[in-house]
């Protein structure tokens, strides 16, 4: 602080009516102390000299989350690899940040995406909207919508930022069958939101293999391929 | 405004004094306990209840406390709480709703907890989510938790009660609206509840509920040929009313949220009612329209037209880029100013050219009262002719004459409610359930007080709904038979009470004389006589003088008054001053070559009898106003895309002489046909001045109504001698030749139902009537008859014996298999020859 500074608050404070010298609120400090006070800050520095680092090295090295981070969102299947979501846009309701676009569909029950009468046709999540407040996975009445821990949600261009319905699919477990395929024989869709459904049924399987032969989720063509099932992050 | 207002005024209304919630109100006697709430603002919850329809008292959600003083004056509580949608208020009154009785509130929440037990909460996959009755009053009057474990009753689902209305029977809480609005608003009692207890449920056809000998619906569910349960042509309206998601459509179900929505009050082009509609569409895609609350017209009901067709807006073929023929003789997109230029170049030649013969007009039935005013003004104006003429149907001169001196610029004549409450009605030529869609509704409701005469050649369905009683006619002889009424006959007495309308539909300008011996009929009875067409343009286009002898304001062509008065408004010096073609003289005069070009709208080539595609090959050059692609636009040398309905606004005007304007409901860059013309009329130096719908109608309101002595004076066409139509109806059975009897069928194959499988599964199925003896006179008893007229093609089609005139024979105008005028290249009166067991 200046001298002119001080002039400055003078003037205000006569003007503000003010008549009593300015005087600080802070305690008054003395001897060594008063000595000492332009250099005290250093001493937090000293203290964080010695203490272990917490600099993560991204992207270079990568840590964990926590377990419940609110990452990038996920749309589950079922074990026998149809879609858990139905297209209800409860999500899109929930959302305070108008992040999510759903548009359901009439699911054909002999080729199925979901179990029930209704799946969801168009799925969007706009990243550029979403908060991560989780609000959406809250209102989710079958589990469809959960939450990752995958947080590298940047992109160069808007369009790659809003995430289709094949972007937030779970990927396909190691025994699933991939949809369209009819639900499990005699059972209703309450035996999948009751988690009674617990693996493809051999009925499904002969229906997709009647049906898309070329399946790479079909059992033989698995082994064909050989390549590596992502385990299900569901 | 209009007798209405004056009647309900001049009527004294009795009213009794009641307190609701501690708050004092005096309401008219007779109102519902439930109603006279609302007034104060107090809502009390329910489902059964519904302004319009009777009450049922089948929910029970409205329970409140009522207490009434006994005889002795004393105020006496009911013991029990009670319905308040069926109890009418009485003097002195007190009710408590569930706002200040606890023991109301009680018993609402026990009703709601009743309703839920079987109600399978799978809100999620329920198309009403969002704006579900029984989900609101869960939320505000219901408990917040269930104390019901077990298994809940479960129904396969859906049920499909038609093609296009499906029912989930385990949402539904009985509260019967649905078979209340069938029964009693439609006179369609093809759903009715069914078995008791727990199992009760709403269902189709069933034997105990509905006739049935033993193999087969009879009485009223045997006029369905379609075989179809619930083949109703209101049924939508069904699913508009449930107050929970059970009834469903197929055309929406699954496909959106309530929240997704935007909604825009519309005006329905399917009809001449102007029908009220709400839009609700998503990203520029319409998902669903509904009907909107207009009480003067539609009340809050709509044809399942109305409803459901809507998807000819967007077809693949939509046009969206102008055409232009090139030099190879293809069709290629083109800009606006390129194709503005090449229109204007074609009309050029053919106006002003050398030789030139000049340009007819076909507007189309089905266009805006600012279009039809463009397309008027453009052929006087800009073209120099009066050949321009918006029927695109059966028409004639009488008809014009009718129309010019008892229809245009006679403002709000009979109106819906005059017809509601018209002690008795004479249609001429005019089916309401077919071709007036609401019209029926509003006779309906004074069934069976109103008493209902048809001149017709067999008793419709829809008539046989209103209890009509028939005057037979041979088509054709519908003045004959009119002129042969005499006092005595029944439909005269009735006439002569006051307040009785005799109708006229556009058919009856097939009939020589019908018009002139209606007005005569009315003259004679003091009944009022109103024209109902059947598209939604043509009132509007005898508003705008679109018609080839017909000025705005109701002026004569022929009459110079009239041509001054509006050639100074345009500020021409005058205009072309005989009366011009109708449709069929332009189309048989571009045939000739006697026409070098056509102006064409919204026009379907097979709507015509007269060779459309033969005058569009003849005709030198051709600019097409279309929306999608048609017959008419790949013989066209211009196309230039014009607005659908929903992207543009303007004002329909509907057969009461109502306006009925409406603005867009999405927002895209189609342009109207008005703002088209004035942009072809600049590039050919005239302002039009019909850019905008504002600027039309304030022309329109400086033409103003012209004075009498400028209109065209009524008709006088004598109608064929009594014995010519003896002569037709006795069957002329060597020949095998018949009269041919036809009419639209509401749903049918007319090109703005394209795009809507379900709609069309829920039309009836075509089948050909005739009378048992004139079956019998040309060899037919079942089967299949084919029916032949002039063009070597024919119309195949199952024969149902009617009881009917004889010597005929009639057939839908455009359903499945039945597309009477390409096909047949006739119109109802002409004669056909009819071949059975083909
Ligand atoms: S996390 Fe929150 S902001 Fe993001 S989509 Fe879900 S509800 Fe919307
Ligand atoms: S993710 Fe869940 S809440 Fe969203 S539409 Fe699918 S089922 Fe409904
Ligand atoms: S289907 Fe709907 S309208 Fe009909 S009774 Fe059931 S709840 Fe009521
Ligand atoms: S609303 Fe009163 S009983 Fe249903």
């Amino acid at each position: 602080m200046t001298d002119s500074n001080d002039a400055v608050w003078e003037v205000n404070r006569e003007r503000d009516g003010g008549h009593q010298p300015f005087e600080s609120n802070l305690p008054k400090l003395s001897g060594m102390g008063e000595v000492l006070a332009p250099v005290a800050g250093f001493g937090i520095s000293l203290r964080n000299f010695f203490r272990p680092t917490v600099t993560e090295q991204y992207p270079r090295e990568k840590v964990p989350t926590m377990p419940r981070y609110h990452g990038r969102h996920q749309l589950n299947r079922y074990a026998d690899g149809l879609e858990k979501c139905i297209g209800c846009e409860l999500c899109a309701w929930a959302c305070p940040a108008d992040a999510i676009y759903v548009e359901g569909a009439d699911n054909p029950l002999d080729a199925a995406m979901s179990p029930g009468e209704r799946y969801g046709r168009v799925y969007q999540i706009n990243y550029l909207r979403c908060i991560f407040c989780g609000l959406c996975i809250e209102a989710c009445p079958t589990r469809a919508l959960t939450m990752t821990n995958e947080y590298e949600l940047a992109g160069p261009t808007r369009e790659g930022l809003i995430y289709e319905k094949q972007d937030l699919l779970a990927p396909m477990g190691e025994n699933m069958l991939a949809a369209p395929h009819p639900m499990v024989p005699g059972v209703g869709d309450e035996a999948y939101y009751r988690g009674e459904v617990t693996e493809v049924d051999p009925a499904q399987v002969d229906w997709v293999r009647e049906h898309r032969p070329e399946e790479p989720t079909l059992p033989e063509n698995r082994k064909r391929h050989a390549e590596p099932v992502e385990a299900d992050r569901g | 405004m209009t007798a209405t207002a004056d009647k309900a005024g001049s009527q004294a209304v009795e009213t009794v004094n009641v307190t609701i919630d501690g708050k004092a109100i005096s309401v008219a006697k007779d109102t519902l306990i439930i109603r006279a709430a609302e007034q104060v603002g107090i809502e009390i919850p329910r489902f059964c209840d519904h302004p319009l329809l009777k009450p049922a008292g089948a929910c029970r959600q409205c329970l409140v406390d009522v207490a009434s003083p006994g005889p002795d004056g004393n105020l006496r509580a009911f013991p029990k709480p009670q319905a308040s949608c069926t109890m009418t208020v009485t003097e002195g009154m007190v009710v408590n709703t569930q706002n200040t009785s606890e023991e109301a509130e009680r018993a609402q929440k026990g009703v709601m907890e009743l309703l839920l037990i079987n109600h399978p909460l799978d809100c999620p996959v329920c198309d009403k989510g969002g704006e579900c009755p029984l989900q609101n009053q869960a939320m505000s009057h219901g408990n917040a938790e269930s104390r019901f474990v077990d298994v809940k009753r479960v129904f396969e689902k859906p049920l499909a009660l038609s093609s296009e209305i499906l029912l989930d029977r385990e949402r539904c809480v009985l509260c019967q609206r649905c078979t209340r609005f069938s029964d009693e608003i439609a006179g369609d009692s093809f759903i009715d509840l069914q078995n008791r207890g727990a199992m009760q449920q709403i269902g189709t056809f069933n034997e105990d509920v509905l006739g049935f000998d033993g193999y087969g619906p009879v009485g009223i569910a045997a006029e369905d040929e379609s075989g179809g349960a619930f083949s109703s042509y209101f049924s939508g309206n069904t699913v508009q009313i449930c107050p929970v998601g059970a009834l469903t459509s197929s055309a929406y179900r699954f496909r959106a949220r309530p929240f997704d929505l935007v909604s825009a009050a519309g005006i329905s082009e399917h009809d001449s009612s102007g029908s009220a509609i709400r839009t609700d569409h998503r990203r520029g895609v319409i998902l669903r329209r509904l009907a909107d609350n207009d009480p003067t017209v539609n009340e809050e009901w709509i044809t399942d037209k109305d409803r459901f067709a809507f998807a000819w807006q967007n077809m693949p073929d939509r046009l969206t880029r102008p055409l232009v023929r090139n030099d190879e003789g293809d069709l290629v997109e083109a800009s606006w100013p390129q194709a503005i230029a090449a229109a204007a170049a074609g009309l050029r030649e053919a106006v002003s050219g050398k030789k030139a013969k000049g340009v007819g007009v076909l507007p189309g039935g089905r266009i805006t009262l600012e279009d039809a005013y463009a397309y008027g003004k453009f052929a006087r104006v800009v073209l120099g002719t009066n050949d321009v003429d918006v029927r695109t149907r059966i028409a004639s001169d009488e008809e014009q004459s009718f129309l010019g001196s008892s229809v245009a610029s006679t403002g709000l004549g009979v109106t819906f409610a005059d017809l509601e409450r018209a002690p008795s009605v004479l249609l001429v030529g005019f089916e309401p359930e077919d071709e007036g869609g609401v019209v029926f509704l509003r006779m309906k409701k004074s069934s069976p007080k109103q008493q209902v005469f048809t001149v017709a050649p067999f008793l419709s369905r829809g008539a046989h709904k209103l209890g009509a009683q028939l005057v037979e006619a041979v088509p054709g002889y519908e003045g004959t038979v009119l002129a042969g009424l005499t006092k005595a006959a029944d439909a005269v007495k009735a006439l002569s009470e006051p307040g009785s309308v005799i109708v006229v539909g556009e058919r009856v300008a097939g009939a020589p004389g019908a018009f002139t011996e209606a007005l005569a009929l009315a003259d004679r009875t003091g009944a009022r006589v109103v024209w109902i067409p059947r598209r939604a343009g043509e009132r509007g286009a005898v508003e705008a003088g679109a018609l080839p002898g017909l000025l705005p304001g109701g002026g004569d062509v022929a009459v110079a008054k009239a041509r001054k008065a509006v050639a100074s408004a345009w500020g021409v010096d005058d205009l072309p001053r005989t009366r011009g073609r109708d449709v069929t003289g332009i189309l048989t005069a571009a045939s000739a070559r006697q026409l070098d070009a056509l102006v064409v709208g919204g026009v379907q080539p097979t709507d015509l009898t007269a060779d459309m595609i033969k005058a569009l090959k003849a005709a030198k050059f051709v600019v097409s106003l279309e929306v999608r692609r048609t017959d008419a636009t790949e013989l066209a040398d211009v196309v230039l895309p014009v607005a659908p309905p929903s992207e543009k606004s303007g004002t329909f005007v509907n057969w009461e002489g109502r306006l009925r304007g409406f603005a867009t409901a999405i927002k895209t860059d189609a342009m109207s046909d008005h703002r088209v013309l004035d942009m072809l009329a600049r590039e050919l130096g005239v302002d039009l001045g019909t850019a905008t719908v504002d600027a039309v109608n304030a022309e329109l309101v400086t033409l103003g109504v012209l004075e009498d002595s400028a209109r065209m004076a009524a008709p006088a066409v004598e109608a064929p001698a009594a014995k010519a139509a003896e002569k037709a109806a006795s069957v002329a059975a060597g020949t095998k030749s018949l009269t041919l009897a036809s009419w639209h069928q509401l749903i049918d194959e007319g090109s703005l139902q394209e795009g809507e499988p379900y709609l069309a599964g829920t039309g009836r199925i075509a089948v050909a009537r005739m009378s048992p003896a004139t079956a019998e006179a040309v060899g037919v008893k079942e089967g299949l008859v084919s029916v032949q007229g002039t063009h070597q093609s024919s119309i195949d089609l199952p024969v149902v014996i009617t009881d009917m005139v004889d010597g005929v024979v009639w057939l839908p105008a455009k359903s499945p298999g039945s597309w009477v005028a390409a096909t047949l290249g006739l119109a109802p009166g002409d004669s056909v020859s009819v071949k059975g067991g083909v």
